[in-house]
Order: structure tokens, then sequence, then C-alpha cells
């Protein structure tokens, strides 16, 4: 599989960046993860869950701490769980308590980073987990790729099969009841999907900045259309775009990949709000 | 979708004998009883019109039936062939609560409702033609691939009314659907609505606050303050003269002395803080 990959490589991009392995790894990193992140955040946008997704994304301390408790080597499988678990717990208490969502997810983001430090600092090691807040795209590996093509196609197939149903809730709950839309258990299914798909990305993003990857390519994309077609390739079209030059411009500037991507988006979105008076 | 099909076995003209039935229905919500022991029968072919003061329930009383809250007692639908099933709801809000700058346009709403194929792949033709002929029913074709964040507050209504009416629905709720919305989109609206007992088999709720809609378009009256204070058509609630005073519009004298008394019930308020 990869051999044929690197082939193509070798055969349409003749550039000294693109002898690399690494280089030609991270690549298809970015065309797997750059459409993944760019669907669910549509919804994520639409849904007002900016803040939840960061959440997540944060929790993610306290996950690698649990699996370093628990003696693990790779702490991805015991991140995902947990951060799923999450995920349902703020869904709950937000129907339970009635309280306002962002004051719940505020509380939770601030003690789970909390925990996940007090954790991982125990005797003074926490440098070596400073890789999952930047995060590394270009130490990504082709069983790593396997997994980011496996999640990308689970994020189409739910796309298939309940994209109408996450779009009516997103619109507005009481409508989608009406409709016979099982209104919380849709909102959980997102919210797990949502879990899941930050928790396998933040290795290769980084903490710090996976929110604004899965925020900024949608927003941008929110300025400049009219209907949801647009939204979402316009949105796959900016992912794609500042993927490959957020890459190939922290190659040649050695900076953390991720970080050049979000700052390319970022620029996107600049720009799509100058042109937003004409589209809305 | 199935029920669809159910309800087209008898297409057109209102059959009369589908009924949706209250029996002794109550809501609370924490430790409030917002509703108690309400006892309604609601034909199909009728426009039951729920009336009564700020807070007395109604908006609760239509997502109880909804099934977004839960209730107490039961309600059950049966069809013409007297046999339960769950009714096909439709329904447009007093306000439909979204996020003016979403990207979707009416089609893409309808899409999301009527069929399971991903919006964001596009529509078939099939569908257009289907969402155009809903909307010509409500005289909003020219709406069809407008952005929803776009449409005036008279238009969302119409948009949702043809949303509410597609699949042909048994029940229909509407909730202060034109509040807010100027004298021309209110009587476009509600002679809309009048027409559809006529031309759909469904029975019809609307909340309402103006008395003379309700006086001039609905066939049975309910009025409702925590449980069913009277009910029945509305020459019969018109010429009952107790519940005229105390919730009709008429009795000119009493908003003169309410707006007396207010503010005193402030400053006495104002004590209990201090």
């Amino acid at each position: 599989m990869m051999e044929i990959w690197y082939a193509f490589i070798n055969h349409i991009l003749p550039f000294a960046w693109a002898q690399h392995t690494f280089m030609k790894n991270a690549l298809l990193a970015v065309l797997l993860a750059g459409p993944m992140f760019a669907i669910m955040g549509t919804m994520v946008v639409n849904n007002k869950m900016a803040f939840f997704a960061d959440t997540i994304g944060h929790s993610a301390l306290t996950g690698i701490a649990i699996g370093v408790l628990l003696g693990l080597q790779d702490p991805l499988w015991i991140m995902v769980v947990f951060s799923v678990l999450l995920a349902v717990a703020i869904s709950m208490l937000k129907t339970l308590t009635g309280a306002s969502t962002d004051t719940i997810i505020g509380a939770v983001s601030a003690a789970m980073v909390a925990l996940g430090i007090v954790i991982l600092s125990r005797g003074g090691g926490f440098n070596k987990f400073s890789r999952f807040l930047i995060g590394d795209l270009l130490s990504i590996t082709s069983k790593e790729l396997l997994l980011l093509a496996f999640v990308l196609a689970g994020v189409i197939l739910l796309w298939g099969l309940m994209f109408n149903k996450f779009l009516l809730v997103s619109v507005n709950p009481s409508l989608a009841l009406s409709r016979g839309i099982p209104v919380r258990l849709v909102e959980t299914l997102f919210c797990i999907a949502t879990a899941v798909v930050v928790t396998i990305s933040i290795q290769w993003v980084g903490i710090l900045i996976i929110n604004a990857l899965l925020i900024l390519p949608a927003a941008a994309a929110r300025n400049i259309s009219r209907n949801m077609r647009q939204y979402h390739v316009i949105s796959i079209l900016i992912t794609l775009a500042s993927g490959i030059a957020g890459l190939l411009l922290s190659y040649y500037w050695s900076t953390a990949t991720g970080a050049t991507i979000v700052l390319f988006a970022a620029l996107f979105y600049l720009g799509t709000l100058l042109f937003k008076p004409r589209f809305a | 979708m199935a029920h669809t099909g159910a309800v087209q076995d008898f297409p057109g003209k209102s059959c009369g004998l589908c009924c949706t039935k209250l029996k002794n229905f109550g809501v609370t919500i924490g430790k409030t009883e917002i509703l108690s022991g309400i006892d309604l029968h609601i034909h199909c072919g009728e426009l039951t019109a729920l009336v009564g003061p700020n807070g007395a329930g109604k908006t609760t009383l239509l997502r109880a039936v909804l099934g977004e809250i839960s209730h107490t007692g039961e309600l059950s639908f049966l069809d013409a062939g007297d046999c339960r099933r769950k009714p096909v709801v439709g329904y447009v809000p007093q306000r439909l609560d979204f996020d003016p700058g979403s990207p979707i346009s009416v089609l893409d709403l309808f899409s999301a409702c009527l069929s399971s194929r991903p919006v964001c792949l596009g529509h078939s033709r099939r569908l257009r033609e289907r969402a155009s002929a809903s909307l010509a029913g409500v005289q909003a074709q020219h709406l069809l691939d407008r952005r929803l964040g776009d449409l005036s507050g008279g238009e969302l209504q119409r948009v949702l009314l043809a949303l509410a009416l597609d699949p042909n629905p048994d029940l229909l709720l509407l909730d202060e659907p034109v509040s807010g919305i100027d004298v021309q989109g209110k009587e476009l609206f509600y002679d809309l609505v009048s027409d559809l007992r006529q031309q759909y088999d469904l029975s019809i709720i609307l909340v309402s606050h103006d008395w003379s809609v309700v006086s001039c378009y609905a066939d049975r009256i309910v009025l409702l303050d925590r449980t069913v204070q009277c009910c029945g058509s509305p020459q019969e609630v018109f010429a009952n003269e107790k519940i005229l005073r105390a919730y009709g519009p008429a009795v000119k004298e009493e908003t003169g002395q309410f707006r007396l008394k207010k503010p005193r019930v402030i400053q006495r308020g104002g004590g209990v803080n201090g």
C-alpha cells in the first residue's frame, strides 16, 4: 500500500522535500485528516460546540495521565475511551442540571487539565509529554496512517447515515423532535464522534491547537457559503489548501507543522471575513 | 415515512374519525406543577384554539404533546380504523430559534426533513420538485434557494408551515405562529391554515393571544389556565360572562384597574427585599 503511494509521489512530485519518507507520510496524513476535520468542523461550528471540542482536547491530558498510571506504553486507546466517557458525561450533565453549557464545560475543562498536569508532573517529568501539547505530524507512521484512514471512513459513513439528523438537531431541537428524531441520542452520538476524532488526532496536531483546526476552516467556509453543499466543499478545500501550504512551509521554515497549518487556516478565515458582506 | 402511507389511504376530505385524546394529562417540571387534570378530545377537521393568560401552560402543553417534556396521564391517538398508532405531528414554533448565520437554504431544510440522502451532497431533482410544490401551497416557492437566515418573519413562518405539512400530519401544532408579523402576513397565514382543514385530514391546535383571530377561525376554543377552564365553540365561550370577565379581551375597566394596582405591587416587593 505505502509503496504505491511513495512511488506515486516520486512520480508526480519530483521535488527535494518530497524525497523524504516522513514528508510523504505527512502529506498523506494531511490529505486524510484534512477532509475529516473539515467535515466534522462544519457541524461543530453549526452546533456551537467549539468550546466543547476544546474541552475534549484539553482533557486528553488526563487521558494520557490515566494511561501512564496504568503503565501503558501507548495511551491512545485509554485517551479515546476517557474522552468518550467525558463527552457522554458532559451531555448528560447538560440535560440533567439544566445549567448553562459553557459553565459546565468551563468547569470540566479546567478540572481535567489540572488533574492531568498534577498526575503527569509527579516527580518533575512533565517535559516528556510536551509532544502532546504541540503535536508532531512528521512523526506519523504508516500504521497510524491506516488508523487515520479508518477514522476518516468512519466519519464519512456517519455523515452518510446521520447527516440530515445532525443538521435538523443543529437547526432547532424542537423541530427535529417533531420530525421524529431522537434528539438526545443524536446529540450524544455527535459528541462521541467529535471526541473520538479529536482525541485520535491529538498526538499529531497537539492539544493547544487542535480545536483551531476543527473550527477555522468551517468558520471560514461559513462566511462565504449559502447552502450546505457549498459549506462542505469550501471547508474541505480550505483545510486541504492550508494543510498542504502549512506542511511545505513548516518544512522550509523548520517550524511545528500543526501550528503552521492552523496559521494558514486563520489567514483563510480572515480573508473570507472580508468577503462576507457580499454573501450574507 | 411509514406513517405517510397510512395517511394517504384517505386523502382529501377529513374523515372526522381520527381523534387525539388527552386523559388526566399533566406536566410537572421540577417541583412546579404546570398543568394537571386535562381531559381533551381533538377530532380531525377541527381547528382547536388554545387560549389563556401568559404562564397558563399553553406552550408547555404543546411541548408535552410533542414529547419534548415528559407528562403524566395518557396521550393517545386513534386513526380512522380506530387503531392506536403514533401520529405524524407537524409543528410550527412561535419563533424558530436558529442561528441566522448558518449556511442552510430552505431546500436544505426540506431535504433534511424528507430524505435520508445527506444534504451536503446536494439534492435530487425529485426532492427539489416536492419541496417546490410544498412551498407553492403556502405561496412561497420563490424562497426555495434562499438562505434560511435571510427570510423575513412572515416568510419563515410560511416555510415552516409548508414543512409541517409534508408529510401530511395527523396533528398540526401551531404555537402563536404569527406573533410579531404584520397584518397582511397574519391574514395570509390564517387563510392558509383555515383552508388546510378542508384540504387535509388533520386536527389543528392553535395557540393564540389574538381573540379576533380565534373567534374568526376556530371551531372550538379551549381556555387553559393550569387546567382546562372552559371548552366549547366560540359562541359558547363568548356567551360565558364569568370566563370573559376573567380572561376575555372586552373588559376594559379591568385592564385599567390592573394598571392602577401595578405600582403598589412593585412597592410591596421592594419592601420584602429590604
